[in-house]
């Protein structure tokens, strides 16, 4: 997955261990959202919004929070964490979603959020 | 007051993302449901177990709510020590007193076998907290092995399937109805397919007068052996095939919830899952008929307890 946007702080930057807490405490709420799971993905969601109800099934069925949605209406997909399980697809009533080979092409035709997830680090 | 989905998707996600957990893994769906469901801010203790080792690797965490970890099977003693400190504390006017809701997640693992005995004394003695049950049947994440919830006939890494014995020879242990009969408030079955349920559930366990419980079927591709996608598919067909009915007790009385339960054949869940194909490949094999007989039996008497009469207080 040459072609994947790479995060801008890797898995390997932990860290040093002065910087670690008492007894390993995390104290960065949701922090592992920095991991980049979207380069587990071999077939990635394409979503028609021409079709879309916003009717939110695919948002509560994701495993991985995937859905972007603003003002109750899903506006795209985090790339950088979606996983390519294709449960969204299935799930969706309107069958407006299809899982296409994970390709940058692909991705590209796919509005998404991971990028914008990445920079609001 | 009905649920919308629209409504919920305006509340900020307390489950994140970047976690480990499988594609198609339905334990974080499910999360994510029962956190959003919430009224009250939650401290939630975690269990050991897949939800455990994939959203807490060090120094990361998926989760935007306190959380505490201590061992596989004392998780329901760990919140049972936060609630009574939390009373202790605001007593001697140490903390402000507002509304907070403790919450276990444990799988069947540290449900089911190892942390029995811990969960069972935190029922009697009453203490204030939602326990829920993230039932995938079977120790997942250390390579699927058998636990007292897993079904008859099912392949697991130490439940073979093959000339001498036909997967696990053992019906699962009726966890739900064990935990009903401590006499707590609230205790539920629900399953990954059917937020909506799930949901209520939460709300009514959050609002019970003590401790509540509730067990949640949460398909494991990996170990059932099936596609990722299929996951929401498969915890409904476990549902309409009568391997895993959702229902309700709520002090004392049993009731069904959700629409249009047992109204398949097993074979239709078993099919799904490859994890019962050495008997599946044979529709006339005598482990079928068994689970079929023995899931009816069981339905009967759920129905029989659904319509029991209880007495007025
Ligand atoms: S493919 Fe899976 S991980 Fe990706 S958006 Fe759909 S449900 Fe979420
Ligand atoms: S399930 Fe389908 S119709 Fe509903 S919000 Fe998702 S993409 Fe849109």
């Amino acid at each position: 997955m040459s072609s994947q946007p790479q995060s801008e702080q890797s898995r390997s930057e932990s860290p040093l261990w002065q910087q670690i807490q008492p007894g390993g405490i995390g104290v960065n709420p949701g922090s592992t959202d920095r991991v980049q799971t979207g380069d587990w993905r071999t077939e990635v969601p394409v979503v028609d919004f021409e079709r879309c109800t916003h009717c939110m099934i695919c948002w509560v069925d994701c495993p991985d929070a995937s859905f972007e949605v603003a003002n109750a209406k899903l506006i795209g997909v985090d790339l950088k964490h979606c996983k390519g399980c294709g449960i969204c697809a299935q799930v969706c009533p309107v069958k407006c979603i299809e899982m296409v080979p994970d390709s940058a092409e692909n991705r590209e035709t796919q509005p998404s959020n991971g990028a914008s997830s990445e920079s609001a680090k | 007051m009905t649920l919308k989905l629209r409504d919920l998707s305006l509340k900020p996600d307390l489950f994140g993302n970047g976690h480990g957990l499988c594609a198609g893994c339905a334990e974080p769906v499910s999360v994510r449901q029962i956190l959003s469901a919430l009224e009250n801010p939650p401290v939630v203790a975690l269990a050991t177990g897949c939800l455990e080792v994939s959203s807490t690797r060090f120094p990361d965490t998926t989760w935007k709510v306190p959380l505490i970890h201590s061992a596989f099977e004392n998780s329901a003693t760990t919140i049972s020590g936060v609630e009574a400190a939390y009373k202790a504390l605001v007593r001697k006017g140490r903390m402000e007193d507002r509304p907070l809701t403790f919450v276990v997640f444990a799988g069947d693992g540290a449900t089911y076998d190892i942390g029995f005995q811990w969960l069972s004394g935190a029922l009697e003695r009453g203490h204030k907290f939602v326990y829920v049950c993230l039932n995938n049947e079977g120790y997942m994440n250390t390579g699927i092995q058998r636990s007292s919830a897993t079904l008859l006939g099912a392949w697991t890494t130490t439940t073979p399937s093959g000339d001498a014995r036909p997967g696990k020879p053992e019906w699962h242990k009726d966890m739900t109805k064990i935990v009903a009969a401590h006499g707590i408030p609230y205790v539920a079955q629900a399953a990954s397919h059917n937020w909506k349920d799930l949901i209520t559930k939460v709300r009514k366990a959050e609002q019970a007068d003590g401790p509540a419980f509730i067990n949640v079927l949460t398909p494991c591709d990996r170990g059932w052996r099936f596609e990722p996608e299929k996951t929401m598919e498969v915890s409904q067909l476990m549902v309409e095939a009568g391997l895993w009915p959702l229902y309700e007790v709520v002090n004392g009385k049993y009731k069904m919830t959700g629409a249009r339960q047992k109204k398949r054949p097993v074979i239709d869940a078993l099919l799904s899952q490859k994890r019962f194909s050495h008997i599946t490949k044979n529709a006339d094999d005598a482990t079928i008929a068994g689970i079929q007989a023995k899931v009816d039996e069981e339905w009967d008497a759920l129905q029989a307890l659904c319509n029991m009469p209880v007495a007025a207080e």
